[in-house]
Parts: structure tokens; sequence; C-alpha cells
């Protein structure tokens, strides 16, 4: 029998309109295939990296309006002053290392019928496949927490320069004060991330502000690995942490205007610190875009994380309806490289293969003691699911020993996740 | 390149047949990414609590993620992981990270030489049988120990003392033998290898 080359496959494919079908309008031009990614937060730079890794003829373009991504994972040990904001920094080097082109510039405009993307700085940039990756934007639940307001009640859930104005403050409040941290409704970015935030802030407080007090107005009545964070919140911040649920203020805070914090039940809440992280969405490109629902997240097929509203566009990462994946760095992370392979192997006039993802999220919630959830996922009838028997949280009764392993996990993780999407 | 031509050949046929059985699971490079979020990409870990398990043996990976799996190795995370795979799977990942090329990770951590040297003398006389070529010969079908990071090395050995992780027979022989001092040796003694 004949050997094929990958001519003549694309040729014997093309008689099944396979290659028109998988969506690479420009593979029988000349030009390199391109693939135009727009964010490059930790799911937009894994995509660009990985495709390059497998495909170095693929011409990718990154565009990112930043010269430095902050981690968002990790930033809550800022707030707790365990580390310096200098280390959860990343810039682009190691991508442009990888032959990625890296274009700070904001992306306000994805054209879907000509497949172009275009930017804030006049820029323009034609595509085979687009793959974005807008991180969240915030939802108006919260009345008069207006982008002034971002400044004297911070949310810190984009890290960066509202991780530091939260930190200031912190720093500047004087012990016997409290603060008032408002986790948001589901869905939302990171899940246990509101309750590490506490354990990390809490912390902080008993080591230098003993006197203080912490106060968490949910907007939910349960929570990420609850059982895990009430356990430490007994075991290190009794006096200092306080966890009031949704069904007890009448679904949280649902406004700060004139600067007085209201729940819903109508009573007011005076701290000297306040952290209120608003209702979740996809990032603004994406609704611009079109690529969101009414949910405000993008609906994707599972099996190549390509809308299902705008074909030759895949989303990933936060931005993606892609439950029970979670909103997650390393979901991020593992979106991403299914990503691109599905892109690499459509390039190459190939249908992309079966996916598999998995998370795995460690929560630092003492400076011994680090918790973790974790779960392996696959397609099953077009969806992702999670392989049962795999994956759980660290148990509630695993040893000293193994807590203060799992705080190490958590540093070599993030060591690991961050080379793996911005390293070279 | 071969293998990409019969990889095109197969998925030809495949397209032509519209059929995907051919293609039903995840391939070994798709499987094997994903691991590397804490292992480190192409399995080479800059996380020192976390292994670089590129270049081990097939043979050992697939040992040490059955006993992740029924739980005959201590694990805080492992355990939970290894039983999302089944046989097939691992064997791919294994297979997949034994061809991948191991990088030390000596020249990135500390140690104290006068413990590096007694280290050398401890695995002549203990280890050297089994974990050939100061630990960096992946056939012995016994890890890489050599260059490993050594965090890593000594939880790895911490569950093996406390018999939380079941210790191969000979190995358990000399190790229960063994001083703290002589263990701590041994272990930077295998980490400082390049």
């Amino acid at each position: 029998m004949k050997k094929l080359n990958r001519r003549d496959f694309i040729k014997v494919a093309g008689t099944t309109a396979a290659v028109s079908a998988l969506g690479f309008p420009h593979i029988s031009s000349a030009a390199a295939k391109k693939v135009v990614i727009v964010g490059g937060g930790t799911g937009g730079a894994t995509c660009a990296k990985y495709i390059r890794m497998a495909d170095s003829s693929i011409d990718v373009t990154v565009i990112e309006p930043n010269k430095e991504y902050y981690t968002c994972y990790l930033s809550n040990e800022v707030l707790g002053g365990a580390r310096g904001i200098e280390s959860i920094k990343f810039g682009y080097d190691g991508l442009r290392k990888h032959g990625v082109n890296v274009v700070h510039d904001t992306v306000t405009g994805i054209d879907v019928a000509a497949r172009k993307v275009s930017t804030k700085g006049g820029q323009s940039f034609s595509y085979d496949r687009c793959v974005v990756a807008p991180g969240i934007s915030f939802k108006d639940n919260i009345e008069g927490y207006d982008v002034a307001m971002h400044e004297k009640m911070p949310h810190a859930w984009k890290a960066g320069d509202q991780t530091m104005i939260l930190r200031k403050q912190l720093e500047a409040m004087d012990d016997g004060g409290t603060v008032l941290l408002a986790p948001p409704p589901n869905p939302f970015r990171c899940p246990p991330g509101p309750y590490e935030r506490a354990c990390q802030i809490a912390n902080y407080l008993k080591t230098t502000k003993p006197k203080s007090k912490l106060l968490i107005v949910d907007a939910k009545d349960e929570f990420s690995k609850q059982k895990l964070f009430t356990q430490a919140f007994d075991r290190y911040y009794k006096d200092i942490i306080e966890w009031v649920p949704a069904k007890d203020t009448g679904g949280g805070v649902k406004s700060v205007a004139g600067g007085t914090v209201k729940t819903g039940d109508g009573n007011a809440h005076k701290a000297a610190v306040y952290n209120i992280i608003p209702a979740q969405q996809a990032g603004a490109i994406a609704q611009t875009a079109g690529l969101a629902d009414d949910s405000g997240w993008c609906p994707v097929d599972h099996k190549t994380f390509e809308s299902t509203i705008h074909k030759g566009v895949h989303v990933i990462g936060d931005a993606a309806i892609a439950a029970p994946l979670p909103k997650s760095g390393y979901a991020a992370n593992s979106e991403a490289k299914v990503v691109a392979a599905a892109v690499v192997e459509l390039a190459n006039g190939r249908e992309p293969g079966d996916p598999s993802w998995v998370n795995t999220c460690y929560s630092i919630v003492a400076p011994e003691d680090g918790i973790s959830v974790a779960m392996v996922y696959n397609l099953v009838d077009g969806k992702v699911a999670k392989v049962s028997g795999s994956g759980g949280l660290t148990s509630l009764e695993s040893p000293a020993e193994d807590r203060a392993r799992e705080v190490q996990y958590a540093y070599s993780w993030f060591d690991n996740i961050t080379h793996d999407a911005f390293g070279a | 390149m071969p293998a990409r031509k019969t990889h095109a050949l197969i998925f030809g046929s495949v397209l032509l047949l519209g059929s995907s059985q051919l293609m039903a699971g995840p391939s070994a490079s798709m499987l094997a990414n994903t691991c590397a979020g804490c292992h480190g990409t192409n399995g080479i870990s800059v996380g020192p609590a976390a292994p670089t398990i590129a270049g081990k043996s097939a043979e050992y990976i697939k040992e040490v993620m059955d006993e992740y799996k029924f739980g005959d190795r201590h694990s805080t995370i492992m355990g939970r992981i290894a039983k999302g795979y089944t046989d097939e799977e691992i064997a791919l990942m294994a297979d997949y990270y034994a061809a991948l090329p191991f990088e030390s990770a000596a020249s990135k951590q500390e140690f104290d030489s006068a413990k590096v040297e007694a280290g050398a003398k401890v695995y002549k006389k203990n280890c050297a049988k089994c974990h050939d070529e100061n630990g960096s010969l992946p056939d012995d079908d016994s890890g890489i120990l050599a260059g490993q990071w050594l965090p890593y090395l000594r939880f790895t050995m911490a569950d093996y003392r406390a018999g939380r992780s079941e210790m191969p027979k000979k190995m358990k022989k000399k190790v229960e033998k063994l001083s703290d001092e002589e263990i701590e040796s041994v272990l930077q003694f295998f980490a400082s290898q390049e």
C-alpha cells in the first residue's frame, strides 16, 4: 500500500470535504497558518506555547493589554504578607522565545465572518483560528460598586494593582478593626479563593493585629471545600473569622452606595476595610464579540472548546462554560492544551483527538496547612465529565505532616504551572 | 518523519470511513500534558517538592502509578489523580515520559558538601546494587534519583521509613540500618548529581 505524505493526505481528506469542514480556510494558501489568541493569562499563554511546541510552522499572535501578568493564584499570600507582589508577576519573554508574536494592545472587536481581530491601537490581525481567553469581568449586582469604588473597596479579584490597594488598606488598619469580605455568587473565578483569602488575611491579623475581626458576608449559603475551610477557621482563627451565609442577610452585600455597605435585608455594615467581590461573567471582549450567552459566560463544544455561537473561535479559561471543570488556573492550563492540540490537528487537516483534563487547586489556610481538591476529567457524550473514582478533597483527618507537605506542593505547583504557561 | 506519515495514513482512512472508532481515547501527549501543571513542562519539574518525571523508565512509572492507585504508596494527592486513569492510559503516559530526556536539578539546589561526600560512601555500601550509576540509570526500573529534587527525595524517604509506603524487601533491610544523618547524606548525594 502506498504511503501517503501530508499533501496527499490533505488531497484525500479534501475529497470528503474534511478540510473545509475542519475550518482552516487559509490552509491551501502558501501563507503560514495563523492563530490569534486574545488574552495572555494562564490559558492564553499556555495555549500559545503549546501550539508552538507542537507545530512551529503555525504563526501565533497573543494580544494582551498588560506587559506583565499577575497571577490571581497565590495573590492571597500577598494580601496576607507571606510573599511580595513581584513573586506573582510574569512577563512575555518566555513566549517570545517560543516564537510567539506578543502584542500589547486591547482587542476591541472580533469579526468572525472576515476572521479578523481589531484593536484599540488600530491594528488588525487576520486568523484561521482565534482563541479567546479573556478571563472575567464584573456584573453590576452591587448597587454603587462602580470603577471609582474599586479603589475604595477593592475586589482584588484581578491581581496586581487591586491586590496592592487591599494589602495597603490592611496594613494601614488599626488593631481592633473589622475587615468585611464579601464573596460573590456562583459561578465565579476560583471557587475556594475567597475562603483561602479569609485565612490569609486572618493569619495576618492574628500575628499583627490580634484584636481585629474578619467578617465574611457571603452571597451564598455554601462554598467550595467548606468543611476543610470551616475546620481551618475553627482551628486557627476562631476569635477572628465569622462567616455569615446569604440566608442570614437577605443574600449578602447588595449595595455600597454612598460608602455604606448594605446587605439584602437592609442592614448596614461598618468595617475598617472592605473587600467587595462582585458577581462575574466572561471578560469584556467575550461580551462585545457576542461569544457569551444570557448567563454572561461562553458556551463551547467541550471536545475542542470551539464556541457554539461563532465557528472558528475557541474560548478557554474562566470565560468558558466548562462545568464540571472549575474556573481555576489549572483548568485554564488544561483546557489550553486541549485547544492547542485541536488547533494543531485542524491546521494539519486532521480531526482533533479525544481530550483529557486535570484540575488541581491548593488553598493555603495557615503557614503550615495546605488543602487541595483534584479531579481527572474526560469527554463523555460530548461533555466534560468527572472520571468516577478519581479526585476529591484533602481528608479532614489528614495529619499535620501531610498538611505541611501540601503547602510545599502548592508552591511547587505554582513554580511549575507558571513556568508551563509563561516560561521559555 | 515516518511516524507522522503513519499517523496521517491512519487518520486518512478514518476520515474516509467516516468513523471515529479508531481514535477512541486521548493520545499519549494529550494525557501526559495534563501532568505538567505540577510536574513541569515535558516532565522537567522546576518546583522542589514535585519530582521530575521525564526519563524514568516506563516500567517504574507504571509501577508507581499503580501503587498510588491502590494506596501502597503514601500520597497527599497522587492517589486521587492516579485513580482517574486506566492501565492503558497510564501505560501511554509512562511510555511518553520515558522517552523524554531527564534534566538534573542539581544546579538549582544547595548542598552541604560534607554530607554529599559522606552520602557517596553510604550509597556505595547500601544503594548501588539497585540504583545503578549513582541512581541515574532509568533501565534499573528504580526511578531516577540522581539530580532529583531534594525535598521530594526527603518526603519519599520519610514515607518509606514511617511505613506509609512499601519498600522493596532488600531496600528495607538496608534503610533500617541507616541513621537519620546517613539518610540525609545519601539523599544529598543523589540530589547533587549533575
